[in-house]
């Protein structure tokens, strides 16, 4: 297909993509992918390095518009940007070894995991009396309310560290944001309140894809001609994914992008085992 | 207490304008390079199903970017803009630094700074060859 074409196509699905970001948390990259690899025939490569723009296009673009009242745990999310950034190293490091059909399976597999988990109910539990590591790390803190600043501690902080590790690995590994991983961690690991993990998450996102985007950029898989079409879609998708999410329920919106993204991931999978990656 | 409670919220609120301003400048050049490449190049066949994996260190690709730029040449445009994406989280985590050194958080101030160098670590990688 000539350039044009190729970038309008891309242009629709990117903010379809930016669309589903915002209304429903699950990532950019969950829909870019497939797109460019399964539809459009681009190396995965190429899919990946688009990927994580448009993952630092949200992460950023939704940092500017809401200033932070003290909601995110920088300290929590610094600590854990350790884990997540070395994983991250080692992820994008191996992307250029490991074998294309792999990379398609393996996300493919993330992509279910991630759906489904996205419809789990989340109960929270406040940790009253947090252990000692966390509280050596200083990351118990508060978060503001209309009622006023409500305290929470959080514990199993080694746990938490090594599962931002293997999300960090699945980051460079795939240009994903990994928002699921990172919600386990701190949501079921450590305990931490749902609206702190994703302010926190969200800031974390950015600093892990810039370990990835060193490597992605050396190696050769940002494309500008792939990537313009990308993060220009994905934003304008995602301000007007907010301006109508007032409106929308957003539970059925999960439950109905989860069902398609279920058959896109069983679809990666199938291809990657046929080869055709 | 109460100093360094308004630096915090200085940083907060400054750190938010810096990337409002950064991917809006990002967002224009690389339409601005979108545009021109398209008007050149929009009849031409896509062949981005092979790849050809590349070792570029980090430095040679951002001066020879900015230099094409210059010329330019629509790609290059394009990667600019990128490139100032990218710098959005960059400056989140600089932000960072600063703010754990202002509070006197040392402990939090060589945590940003481990981040830093497992970052800076992986340019090292482009020099491999």
């Amino acid at each position: 297909m000539t350039i044009l074409v190729f970038t309008l196509i891309l242009f629709a699905g990117a903010f379809g993509a930016g669309l589903v970001g915002s209304l429903t948390g699950l990532g950019g990259g969950v829909i870019i992918i497939p797109l460019l690899t399964l539809v459009l025939g681009v190396d995965i490569h190429y899919a990946i390095g688009a990927a994580l723009v448009s993952v630092i296009a949200t992460s950023s673009g939704s940092a500017a518009a809401y200033v932070k009242e003290g909601i995110t745990n920088m300290r929590l999310g610094m600590f854990l940007e350790i884990a997540t950034t070395a994983g991250a190293v080692c992820g994008a490091l191996l992307a250029s070894v490991i074998p294309a059909n792999f990379i398609a399976v393996l996300f493919g597999c993330t992509l279910i995991f991630s759906a489904l988990n996205s419809l789990r109910k989340k109960e929270e539990h406040v940790v009253e009396q947090s252990s000692r590591l966390a509280m050596q790390l200083k990351l118990p803190s508060t978060y503001p309310t209309p009622q006023g600043p409500v305290k929470y501690g959080t514990k199993n902080v080694i746990g938490g560290f090594s599962m931002m590790g293997l999300a960090g690995i699945l980051s460079g590994l795939l240009g994903i944001g990994s928002g699921a991983f990172k919600v386990i961690a701190m949501d079921n690991i450590m305990r931490i309140p749902f609206k702190v993990s994703t302010t926190t998450s969200n800031f974390m996102m950015g600093v892990t894809a810039t370990a990835s985007s060193v490597i992605y950029l050396q190696k050769g898989y940002i494309d500008p001609g792939v990537c313009m079409p990308v993060v220009t879609g994905v934003l304008v998708g995602a301000i007007t994914g907010a301006r109508i999410l007032v409106k929308a329920n957003p539970q059925k919106l999960r439950a109905f992008f989860a069902i398609i993204i279920i058959a896109i991931a069983a679809n990666m999978i199938y291809n990657g085992f046929r080869g055709t990656f | 207490m109460g100093a360094s409670n308004i630096k915090d919220k200085d940083i907060q609120l400054t750190i938010g304008a810096l990337l409002r301003y950064g991917i809006w400048t990002s967002l224009f050049v690389s339409i601005t390079g979108g545009v021109l490449y398209l008007i050149k190049h929009y009849p031409e066949v896509v062949h981005y199903d092979n790849f050809k994996g590349e070792d570029t260190n980090l430095f040679q690709l951002l001066s020879a970017t900015l230099q094409g730029a210059g010329k330019g040449n629509a790609r290059d445009i394009i990667m600019t803009g990128i490139l100032l994406l990218f710098l959005t989280p960059v400056l989140r985590i600089i932000f960072s630094l600063v703010a754990f050194f202002l509070e006197k958080d040392y402990l939090y101030t060589a945590i940003t700074l481990i981040v830093i160098i497992i970052i800076a670590l992986s340019i090292s990688f482009g020099f491999a060859h």
